[in-house]
């Protein structure tokens, strides 16, 4: 019973963290174009660095 | 990923800018854009969105939208500016993505801890455990059951009913027993097989909508006929760009070769001829010179012309067809889907039977909490869960299927709609025929390699539709362009150069009729390239196949007697010709009185009533923007085989959808009586709630073939 009350805090705990982690990507917009997220890992950035980066 | 949050939300400097770019597919093309675009001076950042074949672009307030769409067109990309009244509607998927998460992570907890109860807790663990379930299982209910109490309550409002309200009931019953149950220290507790029902449902329906979502934001990136914009002369003699909706009446546009109008307008000075095949599906170019009246949408072919606006946005000829066509959907919009259609008969079923379980078992004395949990019981495991899967899963693997052929289905019930099609009426220019001029094959076969190579190098200076379809056609038979100097453009003459000491043209013939082009070669007699529509490839086998398939087809078009007369000799297919935007909308609705149900496929802007009037409609990725946003579906490439390809993959997807109902219904059978005798268990609930969910996705998985 001792090991349940310390395990099942802990299951919730780590579900919730998950759960969380779902809700922030889908706040921040990384469902917008999942099709381009497996694309842009293909780039290659040798040379100049990606657009988004320069100043 | 985060960059891009940060870009996006951050107040960047000057203007932002949206360009569709219909071409990209791959990390290559979004490389060179994004690179392509940032290193344009007064560019500071650039953001492709290859879902929605976009680009968003911020600039300084002095880089222009065309100066853009040059820039792309150098990297050969052609793009588009958005048109703010087309942009794309809200995803619909998005709103079901939290709902889902919520149900997925509740349901693997709450799952987990109902096991333990299955294997034998009792006492205090039970209780327990039972708290714990309400704690975690009756806030993520009322979160992702949100969506289907919502649709349920719209719907019993207006007094119908939806596969969401016996979907309510039942949840909301179950949820109030379990949490019943957990107060009084009951045995059973049913929070796992509720969240499971919902994380199944709402996984059905985010696969529904994600499959829309991607078709429509490929039809979507095809935006490219409508000209969004035009340049103004300005009194000073100054030139600039300005977006379709803010001209007014009293400016002046100037319009190249090759440009779309972007308003209605009458000509003040040039003349050129005009393609009006989008607007009336006639075929042949009108002759135009200063005084004639031109419609927005139709395209330039020849010279440069000064067109004083006359009407713009809401008050062009456009908003006339578009008014036509809203008054036209009502087939469409009486259209009942088949799921809808079937939880009529079910609703009613499923609570008679949940009510005689409770009257039977208080009549046997059995006691009013023990009758209660038999009727809630039967209600839980009649709950549609295999019954909601049936339609979408089916129709979301059609959809890929047909998405992989180049055909995108934009509505949900289309698939339905398309499959009890028993008649089709074909536009001709533009669905028949490719709607665009062909260089005569038979002339280029004769042209030497020489001569072709010079045709070649010459068309490809200009952006004259004649040229471009020149360039396209001999770049397709591998002739490599010949080596042409001093090449100059005259607008609404031609092209000439010098190749080997020679002079050399590309320019309008002399004789007139016809769409034509000649090609001088100095010492040689000029070659004449006449251009014509031609009919799509695959026309014949098509049309038989439609034949086979019990539909009948003919033809209904816009264009002159004699230009339909031509094709419906080669066709075979009986025709009507010279109808206008209404005649096309009553013929439809003359063939459904006598109980047709009808396909239209058509693409130009006179068609559009009639999209919107049949049953069914398609248009080929080709047609205008009315076209292509009143069908059905939209299909990709020239073939005419995706007509046929569509119907037959509608018909399978039905005849699985019907399997599917027979698979639920037959669970239903084998389970209800159980559940009636009071057998049943939150641990058989759940187990054969999975089971039958499971078969009915396997069943539909058979359609990843359909469009073969």
């Amino acid at each position: 019973m001792t090991g349940l009350a310390l395990l099942i805090p802990i299951a919730l705990f780590m579900g919730l963290i998950g759960l969380a982690a779902f809700f922030w990507a889908l706040r921040t917009g990384q469902f917008e174009d999942i099709e381009g997220a497996a694309a842009r890992i293909l780039i290659d950035e040798e040379g100049d660095a990606l657009p988004e980066e320069q100043p | 990923m985060t960059s891009a949050a940060r870009a996006a939300d951050g107040a960047a400097p000057g203007e932002r800018t949206v360009l569709v770019v219909p071409g990209m597919h791959c990390a290559g093309c979004m490389a060179k854009v994004e690179r392509g675009l940032a290193d344009l001076p007064g560019v500071s950042a650039a953001r492709v969105n290859l879902t929605a074949r976009q680009v968003t672009v911020t600039h300084a307030a002095e880089v222009t939208t065309p100066v853009l769409v040059d820039a792309l067109g150098a990297l050969g990309f052609p793009a588009q500016p958005r048109a703010e009244e087309l942009a794309p509607p809200p995803s619909a998927v998005k709103p079901l993505l939290a709902p889902l998460g919520v149900a997925g992570f509740a349901a693997m907890n709450v799952m987990l801890l109902s096991v333990s109860i299955w294997s034998g807790a009792g006492g205090a663990t039970r209780e327990l455990f039972h708290w714990l379930s309400a704690l975690i299982g009756i806030p993520a209910i009322v979160y992702s059951g949100w969506v289907f109490f919502t649709s349920a309550w719209g719907a019993l409002r207006h007094g119908r009913t939806n596969m969401d309200v016996p979907i309510s009931i039942g949840v909301t019953l179950a949820t109030g027993l379990s949490l019943y149950e957990t107060v009084t220290g009951g045995a059973t507790a049913w929070f796992d097989g509720t969240l499971m029902l919902l994380l199944f449902l709402l996984a059905g329906r985010a696969l529904d909508a994600a499959m829309r979502d991607k078709a429509r934001a490929g039809v979507d990136a095809l935006l490219r006929q409508a000209a969004p914009g035009a340049l103004v002369l300005g009194r000073d003699g100054s030139v600039e760009w300005i977006a379709a909706p803010q001209l007014v009446p009293g400016m002046v546009m100037r319009v190249a070769a090759g440009e779309r109008l972007a308003a209605d307008g009458e000509i003040v000075a040039g003349r050129s001829r005009l393609d009006n095949s989008l607007l009336t599906g006639e075929s042949a170019a009108v002759a135009v010179a200063a005084g004639d009246a031109v419609h927005a949408g139709t395209l330039n072919l020849d010279g440069s012309l000064d067109v004083r606006v006359t009407a713009a946005g809401q008050g062009t000829t456009l908003a006339e067809i578009a008014k036509l066509m809203d008054a036209s959907g009502q087939a469409r919009s009486k259209y009942v889907r088949i799921a809808d259609r079937a939880s009529r008969l079910y609703a009613p079923a499923v609570h008679t039977l949940a009510a005689l379980s409770f009257a039977g078992w208080m009549i046997a004395d059995a006691g009013l909490h023990q009758s209660l949990v038999i009727a809630i019981a039967v209600l839980i495991i009649t709950c549609p869960c295999a019954l909601g899967l049936a339609v979408p899963v089916a129709q979301v693997v059609a959809c890929g299927a047909l998405m992989k052929r180049g055909i995108m289905v934009k509505d949900g019930s289309a698939l339905e709609r398309l499959a009890g099609v028993d008649r089709a009426l074909l536009d001709k220019t533009g669905t028949l025929t490719l709607g665009r001029p062909v260089p005569d094959p038979a002339v280029l076969d004769r042209l030497g390699a020489e001569a072709a190579g010079v045709a070649l190098a010459l068309a490809s200076h200009s952006r004259h539709p004649l040229s471009r379809a020149l360039v396209e056609a001999l770049a397709q038979r591998g002739v490599s362009a010949a080596e042409v100097t001093d090449v100059a453009e005259e607008p609404g003459q031609g092209v000439r150069g010098t190749w080997a000491g020679k002079a050399v043209a590309l320019r309008r013939p002399n004789e007139a009729g016809g769409m034509a082009t000649a090609l001088d070669i100095a010492g040689s007699p000029a070659w004449l390239i006449p251009f014509a529509d031609r009919l799509r490839p695959e026309t014949e086998a098509a049309l038989a196949d439609l034949g086979r398939l019990g539909i009948g087809a003919s033809i209904l078009s816009g264009d002159n007697a004699a230009a339909v007369g031509e094709v419906a000799r080669v066709t075979g297919l009986t025709a009507q010709a010279s109808a206008s935007p209404a005649d096309k909308r009553d013929a439809i609705a003359r063939l459904q009185a006598a109980g047709h149900t009808v396909l239209m496929a058509g693409d130009g802007l006179n068609d559009g009533p009639a999209l919107a009037a049949a049953n069914a409609s398609i248009a080929p990725g080709t047609a205008s923007d009315v076209g292509r946003q009143a069908a059905d579906l939209v299909f990709l490439g020239d073939s005419l085989d995706a007509l046929p390809r569509a119907i037959r993959a509608a018909r399978r997807t039905m005849a699985v959808v019907r399997q599917n109902f027979a698979l639920a219904i037959g669970y239903n059978v084998l389970a209800v009586p159980l559940a009636m005798a009071g057998k049943v268990t939150p641990l058989i609930a759940a187990a054969a709630m999975s089971l039958s969910s499971l078969i009915v996705i396997a069943n539909s998985l058979r359609l990843v073939r359909a469009a073969n």
